[in-house]
């Protein structure tokens, strides 16, 4: 019917219009009738006590990520021989009474030679204050400038395992937060790829409708009657084995991308079929609105929350994803560190026997899915604010 | 109904089509195959009496042929070097790496993999339903907060460290051995009571441990949806004339809330099968799991194409499934035509 309206314009008074001179409204209602969705939705979202404190939880996360390496206490490489699977040293607060600050007490390492093991005796006579702003292991930061600074570093001879060490004697809570650049990274680069597929499919068939729409619909169907992980293992061990490790993560997260968008396409589909028949775009296009301004300005901003929503609630699947590929040795491979390669390194049961805190990489993938999905949760309540 | 069945017959049998295809596909995208890397590994060793029997099979199983020749005769609407002897007549193919047909290889896995699957399709909805009614009908009381944590909990945790965990910890408590499907002794033996006794014993772990995130997810979905039709005037009508608290909720809004419930079985059984072929990895269950990651390794492609395929194949059926269910409950779905 667009077609059919004339080309002259239709007369739209230029001056904006303001809804409160025709019918005032109470006082107290004034600011959420004028407030902007996104502000309304921001008011809603608040509401949500637990998806602010998710997402709080997340902007921490994520501020790690650029500064890992002046974070973590150690270089992710650096092997201590003397130290091999030491158990985790507790931080301390007060010493014999007296307060200190934090510090670790030292220990020393015998072997039992009737069982065969590393036994680590803690020393607590002196206490071993950790430092500050100090100078320690050298790196490469951001694999451009050389130096050598860290947020906290072990005592002067002494060593600040906090979460003990792995085979190699290295230092499993630098591990873990060198681990957090990638398998947060992976997920964020995961749903940017599926976004981009699921919004051009989604779009394509929503807006195209007819045969095209109908082989699209047919294509998500196949796409999701499979079941994700065997065709994961297929496709990565279909990644060349000569690839270097950062073209293996690239393949990795192009991967579960893949299988990923058709459940965001679907509902792109959906929220594109449904708000072409509202009443606003009706009245937009009455009052002369070109296409693109309909999409640009009524559409797109309208199912755009949702899609957030959605793409948040699908991110832990593919911090899960990368975790349980790179645990069965066919996702990422060392020396890239991931949550899911730590984990690699705990895959029998002698790890779980005796070196127990090799499994605690577990602890921030479950931290991080969970918080996305509160998060996730709280979005979606309020993607939709006038409800 | 007969038509609905046969409109879903139809659309089964060509995604089960596209799905061969896009697996085929998938298992040639790595450089080279099995035997041509064996070759390749026999010629440096100088071993020309292997080689031949290499390059006799390369011959056998058509591999010198263009690809998608190779696919038509492996599902078997072409004739390969014996004729037509493919997926459609039931002859699964050659596994290089065991040097024994795929039927073999697979045998006894085949049918564990769908016990386990089963198990666990049992499992979420004994467990779910239940959970789901009583935190529905007791919103935010102490009990309704327990389960819904404990859902988001089996929603966050990876099920093969789960299974790693529960291997460990079963034994040292419990003293059961859990790896496997049954205890040692009874691998090659025939079946008796004392082996089905074994292997019920060892069912329990892995289904608790595949069937979590799905239970939590069910719980989530059925919750929501019981609370939904809670909320609706027909369930205020129906005890405001007196009916009492269980009939009024089993016999209308109960039954709503199961509509979603079975059609969600499909989206439910790749998550599942995807979790039993990881769960299956770290305990060593007999399942088809372990052996598709080894041949997937060894680029073993009639057998790794062939477990695919019987993946799909049960996902597949067990959407028909649910599809048919849902058919039987509303007449809507069944009524509906072109939809």
């Amino acid at each position: 019917m667009n077609t059919a309206l004339p080309t002259k314009r239709h007369y739209v008074d230029p001056t904006p219009f303001d809804p409160g001179a025709t019918e005032p409204v109470g006082a107290e209602n004034e600011s959420f009738y004028r407030a902007s969705s996104w502000r309304l939705m921001w008011w809603k979202f608040r509401r949500h006590k637990v998806a602010v404190a998710a997402a709080f939880i997340l902007l921490v996360f994520y501020l790690i990520v650029p500064f890992v390496e002046v974070i973590a206490p150690y270089n992710q490489t650096k092997r201590n021989g003397d130290f091999i699977y030491a158990p985790p040293q507790s931080l301390h607060l007060t010493h014999e009474g007296r307060f200190v600050g934090p510090f670790v007490y030292s220990y020393s390492q015998s072997f039992d030679l009737e069982n065969f093991r590393r036994v680590y005796t803690v020393d607590r006579t002196s206490p071993q204050p950790i430092r500050f702003f100090c100078r320690g292991d050298a790196y490469k930061f951001w694999g451009l400038v050389n130096a050598n600074v860290h947020l906290v570093c072990p005592p002067e001879n002494g060593t600040m395992f906090l979460l003990g060490t792995d085979r190699l004697g290295r230092d499993l809570l630098s591990r873990i937060i060198y681990g957090a650049r990638i398998s947060l990274t992976i997920g964020v680069v995961g749903i940017a790829v599926s976004f981009a597929l699921g919004l051009f499919f989604g779009g394509l068939a929503g807006y195209l409708g007819g045969w095209v729409d109908h082989v699209i619909q047919r294509m998500i169907e196949i796409l999701r009657s499979l079941p994700e992980l065997p065709l994961w293992l297929a496709l990565s061990a279909a990644l060349p084995a000569n690839w270097s490790p950062i073209l293996v993560f690239f393949g990795i997260t192009i991967i579960l991308g893949l299988l990923d968008w058709p459940g965001l396409a679907r509902a792109v589909r959906s929220k594109l079929l449904a708000l072409r028949e509202e009443d606003f775009v009706k009245a937009a296009e009455l009052m002369g609105a070109s296409k693109q301004r309909i999409i640009a300005r009524h559409l797109i901003p309208n199912f755009m929350s949702h899609l957030i929503a959605s793409a948040t609630l699908s991110i832990p699947s593919m911090i899960l994803g990368e975790t349980a590929l790179s645990f069965l040795g066919l996702g990422l491979r060392p020396p890239v560190t991931s949550w899911g390669v730590l984990l690699n390194e705990a895959q029998n049961l002698a790890a779980v026997q005796l070196h127990p805190w090799l499994l605690f990489p577990i602890v921030p993938v479950i931290v991080v899915v969970l918080a996305f999905n509160f998060m996730g949760d709280g979005l979606r309540d309020a993607a939709d604010p006038y409800h | 109904m007969i038509r609905f069945l046969l409109r879903r017959l139809v659309t089964m049998v060509v995604t089960l089509l596209i799905i061969s295809a896009l697996v085929f596909f998938i298992i040639k995208l790595p450089p080279g195959d099995f035997l041509s890397n064996q070759i390749a590994e026999l010629r440096a060793q100088g071993e020309s009496a292997s080689i031949a029997k290499a390059e006799f099979l390369i011959k056998q199983y058509g591999l010198d042929r263009p690809a998608w020749e190779q696919y038509l005769v492996w599902i078997g609407v072409m004739p390969g070097p014996n004729g037509y002897s493919g997926l459609l007549q039931g002859d699964w193919g050659w596994s290089f790496e065991f040097d024994k047909p795929v039927v073999e290889v697979v045998g006894d896995a085949l049918w564990l993999t769908l016990l386990v699957n089963l198990a666990v399709v049992i499992f979420i909805h004994v467990v779910s339903i239940p959970i789901a009614i009583y935190s529905a009908t007791r919103q935010y009381s102490v009990g309704d907060y327990i389960a819904t944590f404990i859902g988001y909990i089996g929603l966050a945790t990876p099920s093969f460290l789960l299974a790693l965990i529960l291997l460990y910890y079963m034994n040292r408590w419990f003293g059961v051995s859990i790896g496997g499907l049954y205890d040692a002794q009874y691998a090659g033996e025939p079946w008796t009571w004392d082996k089905i006794k074994s292997l019920l014993s060892h069912l329990i772990v892995p289904t608790l441990v595949i069937g979590l995130s799905g239970t939590a997810a069910m719980i989530r979905r059925m919750r929501a949806n019981l609370l939904d039709e809670l909320g609706k005037q027909y369930y205020v009508t129906a005890k405001a004339k007196g009916l009492g608290p269980n009939k009024a909720l089993l016999k209308y809004p109960f039954r709503m809330s199961l509509n979603p419930f079975i059609a969600d079985i499909g989206n439910l059984l790749p998550h599942l099968i995807s979790g039993s072929v990881l769960v299956s990895l770290v305990l060593s269950l007999p399942t088809v799991g372990p052996i598709l990651l080894s041949a997937l390794k060894s680029q073993d492609q009639f057998l790794a194409g062939f477990i695919l395929m019987f993946v799909a194949v049960l996902t597949v059926i067990g959407m028909l499934i649910s599809d048919l269910l849902l058919a039987m409950l509303d007449p809507r779905i069944r009524m509906g035509g072109g939809r």
